[in-house]
C-alpha cells in the first residue's frame, strides 16, 4: 500500500464534491393518482451541494428522515441520482456497476450505522479483510504480503495484537471491535474519502470516544477526506471541521462547526441544539422541558409534497409570509467567513423591512438585522 | 425523602442454571421512592434491562430470578412482595400498579390493530365492569394528556410517526394510574428533538400525577438532566448512586467519572474527552475483587482481590454510596 500520492498533495484538495444533487424516489401510484399529471415522489434529497477536502471532516447533522443517509448512499453511487452531480477530483462521474463501480468505491468507501449487520456471521474477521484486499488489489502477491497487510490493517485500527482477532468470528467481539473491523475492510481498498453513516450510534457511549478517536487519527495520517453523518451535533462540534445541517431533504445551515453549534443562525439549528441533552442545565426537579428556549413542536413535514418555500416554515416560530411563497437561498451570515444559512431572516432587504421578526428575543444569537446587513449576499444561484 | 414506594433488596438474575448459569444481576439493591425519577445507567450488557424485567417478572426463559426481594409498598394496605405473587395477583398487579414502556415504540403496538383497541383492551382487562362508553372517554383522556388529537384513536400504528407511537405507549403506561413506570431507554429510537418533547411531556405528567419513574438509559447527560437520583451499574452491580447534580459534579466512582468524560459537551468551553478504555466485562468470566478493574486507571492492588461493598463513602456525604475501594464505606449497608 503506497501513500506517497495522496501524502504529496496539497492540504484542503477538493477530493469528492456534491454539487446540486438530488434524489426523488417514485411513490406507488394509486388509482386516484392515475389522474394527475405529474407522478408522486418522496422528495429525499433537494439541491445539496459541498466539497469533501483531503484531511479533513465534515460533519452531516439532521432528524432521521432528513436526508442525510441518502447523501451519503448517492456519494458512494448507491443510488443512481434523479439530479445534480457527483465530481470526484473535479470529473463528473456516474457509474452503474462493473468495473466502474469497482474503481469508484476503491477511492470512495462507506461504513455503516449497524457493525452487527455489516459483517456477515458466518465469516472470520480475516474472510472479510482478505476479500477487501484482493477485491481491490492490494493483497500483494505471496501469502506473506498478504500476512503482512492483514496484520497492517487491524494495527491501523488499533486491534492489537492482531493474531488475536485475525480467526475470530464477529460475534465474539464487542459492538466497538466490530465495528472496528468494519473500518479495517474499509481501509483494507486504500481509500481517499470515508463516508461514515452514522458510524457511532449503536455503539456504547463509553465505546463512542474510541472509534470516534480512530477516524481522527485516520483523518490525520492518512489525509483522508471523511463525510461524518450524524444526529448528534455535540458530536459533530468535536469530531468535524466542517458541519451541514439538512432538514427535510434540504441544507438550512453550514460553516465551521464551532460557529454552527455556537452561533447557530438558522431557527431550525438552534431548535437542534436547544434540544439536545446538557447536564449543565440541572434542573434537579426532573426537567420543566422548557428550560430549552426555543421550544420545539410539530414534526418533519411529507417529503412527498413538501411545503412550499423554506421547508421549515410551518414549525418555524419566526416564519414570515414570504417563508412560505419563496425558497430561500444560502445567506452568509457577516460573523465568520464560511457561515451561511438558507433563511429569509439574514436576508438584508427582510431585516430592514421586517425588523421586529428578527429573532432578537433569542440571547444566543445577535440580532439578525445587523447581522444581515453587514455581508449578505446571494449564493444559492452561484454555486 | 419521601417514602419508598418500590423496594429491590439483594436482587439476583441468573441466565441458564447450575455452574453454567450467567449471573447478569448481582444483589442490587435500590430503592424507588414515591414521585421521584430515578436513573439507571451503564453500558449495554450491564444488566440494567435484565435488572427491570426481573422485577416486574417478566424475564423470558432461560432468565431465572435466583434471590432477593422486590417490595412494592401499596398507598393503602400492607406491602406485597411482588416475586411471591401468584400468577393471577400478578396479572392485577402488573399495569395497576407498575408499568413499563419498553424501548422500541415501532415493535409495542400491534400493527394490525386500531389504536382504540389497544388502549381499551388494558382498560377492559382491569376494569371489566366500567361500560364501552366511559373506557373510550377514559382513551381519549389519555391521548389528550400525552398530546395527541383524540381523533386518532381509531387510528393504526402506522399511520403514527415514531414519536407519537412512543406517547400512546406512555399513555397506555399511565391508563391505570400506576404508581411506579419503568421506562426502558423510552427515546433511544427517537431523535432528539422528539425526545426533548417527550420528556418534558413526561415530566409534566409526573408533576401532575406524581407517579414513580424508574428511567433506564445509556445515555448518561439525558439523565443528568431528567432524573432527581442516578444509579450506576455495572457487571451487574450497582457502583454508584446519588442525587443527578452531585454525581454530575462529583462523580466519587471511576467508571462513572468516565462515563461522564465520555460525551461531547454542546455548550461551554471544549472539555477534554478521555472515554473509558477497554471493554465491557464479559459476564461469564467476570474479574475478581471490582469488576471494573481492569479498565480502571486508579486500581491498585486491593482491588483485584476483594469486592468493595456499596456503601456511603466515608470521606463524603451520607445521601449517597458508592463501590470503590479508594472510597471505603465507612458503615457498609447490611442487609
Amino acid at each position: 500500500m503506497t501513500l506517497s500520492e495522496s501524502a504529496a498533495a496539497p492540504a484542503d484538495e477538493v477530493v469528492l464534491e456534491a454539487v446540486g444533487l438530488t434524489k426523488h424516489f417514485p411513490v406507488r401510484r394509486r388509482l386516484r393518482d392515475l389522474l394527475s399529471r405529474t407522478p408522486a415522489v418522496v422528495h429525499a434529497v433537494d439541491d445539496v451541494s459541498f466539497a469533501l477536502r483531503r484531511g479533513q471532516v465534515t460533519a452531516l447533522v439532521g432528524e432521521s428522515g432528513s436526508g442525510k443517509s441518502t447523501v451519503a448512499r448517492l456519494l458512494a453511487q448507491l443510488h443512481p441520482r434523479t439530479a445534480g452531480d457527483v465530481r470526484l477530483h473535479g470529473r463528473s462521474t456516474r457509474v452503474r456497476g462493473g468495473r466502474a463501480f469497482r474503481a469508484y468505491v476503491r477511492r470512495v468507501q462507506l461504513i455503516l450505522q449497524d457493525p452487527f449487520a455489516s459483517l456477515n456471521p458466518v465469516h472470520t474477521v480475516r474472510y472479510h479483510l482478505t476479500r477487501s484486499l484482493r477485491i481491490h488489489g492490494n493483497a500483494g502477491r505471496t501469502a506473506a504480503d498478504l500476512d503482512r497487510a492483514l496484520a497492517d490493517l487491524l494495527t491501523r485500527v488499533r486491534l492489537t495484537p492482531p493474531e488475536r482477532f485475525l480467526d475470530v468470528f464477529p460475534h465474539e467481539l464487542s459492538g466497538g471491535q466490530r465495528q472496528r473491523v468494519a473500518i479495517a475492510r474499509a481501509l483494507g481498498a486504500n481509500p481517499e474519502v470515508l463516508l461514515a453513516d452514522e458510524p457511532v450510534s449503536m455503539l456504547d457511549v463509553s465505546i463512542r470516544l474510541g472509534v470516534l478517536n480512530l477516524l481522527q487519527d485516520l483523518k490525520e495520517r492518512l489525509r483522508l477526506a471523511i463525510l461524518y453523518i450524524t444526529h448528534d451535533i455535540a458530536s459533530a462540534r468535536y469530531f468535524a471541521d466542517e458541519t451541514i445541517v439538512m432538514y427535510a431533504g434540504r441544507m438550512v445551515e453550514g460553516g465551521d462547526s464551532e460557529t454552527v453549534t455556537q452561533q447557530p443562525a438558522h431557527p431550525y439549528t438552534r431548535l437542534l441544539i436547544s434540544s439536545a441533552p446538557d447536564p449543565d442545565r440541572i434542573t434537579g426537579g426532573g426537567g420543566d422541558g422548557t428550560a430549552g428556549g426555543e421550544r420545539g413542536h410539530g414534526e418533519p413535514p411529507s417529503l412527498i409534497r413538501p411545503p412550499t418555500g423554506c421547508r421549515f416554515h410551518p414549525r418555524c416560530p419566526h416564519a414570515m409570509p414570504r417563508c412560505a411563497a419563496e425558497l430561500p437561498p444560502r445567506l452568509t451570515i457577516g460573523d465568520r467567513p464560511g457561515h451561511w444559512a438558507a433563511c429569509w431572516l439574514y436576508d438584508p432587504a427582510t431585516a430592514a423591512a421586517d425588523a421586529p421578526a428578527a429573532p432578537d428575543a433569542d440571547r444566543a444569537v445577535p440580532p439578525a438585522a445587523a447581522v444581515g446587513r453587514e455581508g449578505a449576499t446571494t449564493l444559492g444561484e452561484a454555486r | 425523602m419521601t417514602d419508598p414506594v418500590l423496594e429491590i433488596r439483594g436482587l439476583r438474575v441468573d441466565y441458564g442454571l447450575g455452574d453454567a448459569a450467567v449471573h447478569a444481576v448481582r444483589d442490587v439493591d435500590l430503592t424507588l421512592h414515591r414521585g421521584e425519577v430515578l436513573g439507571l445507567a451503564g453500558e449495554s450488557g450491564s444488566g440494567k434491562s435484565t435488572l427491570a424485567y426481573g422485577l416486574t417478572r417478566l424475564l423470558p426463559p432461560p432468565g431465572v430470578v435466583s434471590g432477593g426481594q422486590v417490595i412494592y409498598h401499596r398507598d393503602d394496605g400492607p406491602p406485597v412482595d411482588v416475586l411471591a405473587l401468584s400468577p393471577a395477583q400478578l396479572r392485577a398487579f402488573r399495569w395497576a400498579e407498575t408499568s413499563i414502556v419498553f424501548q422500541g415504540a415501532m415493535n409495542s403496538l400491534n400493527p394490525v390493530h386500531r389504536i382504540s383497541t389497544q388502549l381499551l383492551d388494558v382498560i377492559k382487562a382491569h376494569e371489566p365492569r366500567s361500560t364501552a362508553a366511559a373506557r373510550r372517554q377514559r382513551a381519549r383522556e389519555l391521548l389528550r394528556l400525552v398530546g395527541i388529537s383524540a381523533d386518532r384513536l381509531d387510528g393504526y400504528p402506522h399511520q403514527l410517526s415514531g414519536g407519537m407511537r412512543q406517547r400512546v405507549m406512555i399513555a397506555m403506561a399511565l391508563a391505570l394510574e400506576p404508581q411506579v413506570v419503568i421506562m426502558d431507554e423510552p427515546t433511544t429510537a427517537l431523535d432528539v428533538v422528539m425526545q426533548r418533547q417527550i420528556l418534558g411531556q413526561l415530566a409534566e405528567l409526573r408533576e401532575r400525577l406524581g407517579f414513580a419513574v424508574l428511567f433506564i438509559t445509556h445515555d448518561l447527560s439525558l439523565l443528568v438532566e431528567f432524573s432527581d437520583r442516578i444509579a450506576i451499574m455495572y457487571g451487574g452491580r450497582i457502583v454508584e448512586e446519588a442525587p443527578a447534580a452531585q454525581l454530575y459534579r462529583q462523580a466519587l466512582h471511576p467508571y462513572t467519572d468516565g462515563l461522564l468524560h465520555s460525551f461531547p459537551a454542546l455548550r461551554g468551553p471544549r472539555r477534554e474527552l478521555t472515554g473509558i478504555p477497554g471493554s465491557p466485562p464479559d459476564l461469564r468470566a467476570m474479574p475478581d475483587g471490582c469488576a471494573f478493574h481492569p479498565r480502571c486507571p486508579k486500581a491498585f492492588d486491593r482491588c483485584d482481590k476483594e469486592l468493595p461493598p456499596l456503601g456511603p463513602p466515608g470521606d463524603g456525604d451520607p445521601g449517597r454510596s458508592v463501590a470503590c475501594w479508594l472510597h471505603p464505606a465507612a458503615v457498609p449497608l447490611t442487609r
